[in-house]
């Protein structure tokens, strides 16, 4: 046991001292950002039809679905002259508080509209918890970082249709 | 013999000198070990991370100092002192240069010139212990209890063959002196040839001494969580690992005077700058091993100490004496 035990750990000696000269593997985050799968379940986006017109009628399906209960929705009645949404109602308040989304996606699944998606951000750290309940207009808004997205041709599982059209 | 400032400002600058050292051995152990890791290190603070251990030193300083409610305050308290001391005090007899001729004063190339240095370390060694498990027993928690108690045992088993592996040079040497051993190595030939068993024990025990992978035991992490320092927080904590990173530091220039010539080279009298070298290349070592080996079971390390490292230490020494002795 013992002559083979001195060459052994002098080959591993060898072995650490080889890696010292080679290209550490680490991906510098802040500046080199791996792209995320085209299924990637971010920070959650709410869609407007064509015309300008909420998608989300305020139906609540997605607060029963979410198993965090982390969605809060408030809905009125749209009229003539405060048409938001394409529906008889919309979503006055909408909020999702962002510290106990586990970002499940169930939310995204029981939308009979595709009205609401999960989106690629994830820089979504704050300094404040408060600062993490995001209400409808932070929802509305388009994503301020552009996050780079892989190929999804590379991928054999298809992206859900949701993801792609609305 | 220097007046008394002398010294105060060889003290003072040496002391200070040892503890940048401490500060940039962490960097390049962090840098080194994630290089033969395939990771970059530190890099953020400074170019290449070098301002890394200062932001460390910040960031220490300014976390909360806790205290366990059950522990005992000021044993607690001296514990990290006590280890921090004695670890940095050991370093006052390490000759470092040639001495230097500055005005009109002849000032030496070593703090403490004391007849006995070698005996002088090694009991200095054996105190800052005392820091180790009074700092774990004042924690009052289990896993600092835990990691006293192993380190008591490792240190205590392996402070036997230290000093036996270093008989071997004091027997060849005929002296106890530190500068005395360097300038005998400068006039003749380096001990590390003649004594070469003596040098493995003395780093492999130097190795357990200082409690460096891979005999870190008293801080296993992962079975005792930190071991005598688990309870530890802020710059206390610190002072720990000061004294243990202070400790290989010293044991690596007590193994660079005893068997590589101290400040003497090969060619060019640099003094100062060779031993500084010297010490880099030791230190380099220690952080390869931490790359390359594990961790020992506790069983392993006590056979290794009592079974191995102690008969090779006590015949080497035996040997040399009737080497000595058949010469003369």
């Amino acid at each position: 046991m013992a002559n083979e035990l001195i060459p052994a750990t002098l080959k591993g000696f060898a072995v650490t001292f080889r890696e010292i000269f080679k290209k550490p593997i680490t991906q510098q985050y802040p500046e080199v950002k791996r792209p995320v799968y085209p299924r990637f379940r971010g920070r959650h986006q709410l869609h407007l039809h064509a015309n300008g017109l909420e998608k989300c009628v305020g139906c609540s399906l997605c607060a029963a679905a979410c198993p965090a209960d982390c969605i809060r929705v408030v809905a009125d009645e749209n009229t003539p002259d405060n048409r938001v949404s394409a529906g008889e109602r919309y979503a006055r308040i909408y909020e999702i508080n962002l510290s106990r989304c586990i970002f499940c996606g169930y939310c995204e699944l029981a939308c009979p509209f595709d009205a609401i998606t999960l989106g690629n951000e994830y820089e979504i750290s704050e300094y404040s918890r408060d600062d993490l309940i995001y209400t409808k207009d932070m929802l509305l808004g388009r994503p301020v970082k552009k996050i780079p997205v892989a190929d999804p041709s590379i991928y054999d599982t298809p992206v859900p249709y949701y993801k792609t059209h609305s | 013999m220097d007046p008394w400032w002398i010294d105060a400002i060889k003290g003072f600058l040496i002391i200070n000198i040892v503890l940048v050292c401490f500060a940039y051995t962490t960097w390049l152990e962090r840098k080194l070990l994630s290089r033969m890791q395939g990771r970059f290190g530190p890099n953020r603070a400074g170019p290449f991370g070098l301002l890394q251990p200062i932001a460390d030193l910040v960031k220490l300083v300014r976390k909360e100092a806790f205290t366990p409610m059950s522990a005992s305050a000021k044993l607690y308290i001296a514990a990290p002192v006590l280890s921090t001391f004695t670890a940095l005090l050991a370093f006052a007899v390490i000759p470092f240069g040639a001495g230097w001729h500055i005005w009109k004063w002849d000032v030496s190339g070593v703090v403490v010139d004391a007849p006995i240095s070698l005996v002088l370390i090694f009991a200095l060694g054996s105190l800052g212990v005392y820091g180790f498990i009074i700092g774990g027993w004042a924690s009052d928690s289990k896993y600092s209890t835990l990691g006293a108690m192993r380190t008591c045992a490792q240190l205590v088993s392996y402070e036997v063959s230290l000093a036996l592996a270093v008989l071997g040079v004091v027997i060849q040497a005929g002296t106890l002196n530190l500068s005395e051993i360097v300038h005998q190595q400068g006039t003749q030939f380096w001990f590390f040839g003649p004594q070469f068993v003596g040098l493995v024990v003395f780093f492999l025990a130097g190795t357990a001494e200082t409690s460096r992978p891979p005999f870190d035991l008293p801080e296993g992490d992962t079975e005792i969580v930190a071991g005598y320092h688990t309870e530890y927080s802020g710059m206390r904590w610190g002072l720990f690992q000061m004294s243990e990173y202070v400790h290989m530091i010293t044991l690596s220039a007590l193994g660079v005077t005893l068997f590589f010539g101290g400040w003497h080279g090969p060619w060019a009298p640099l003094g100062p700058l060779w031993f500084f070298l010297k010490l880099l290349v030791v230190v380099f070592i220690f952080i390869w091993m931490r790359a390359s080996l594990p961790r020992l079971r506790y069983d392993q390390l006590m056979r290794f100490g009592w079974k191995i490292l102690l008969p090779v230490a006590t015949l080497n020494a035996f040997v040399t004496a009737l080497v000595v002795v058949a010469v003369n």
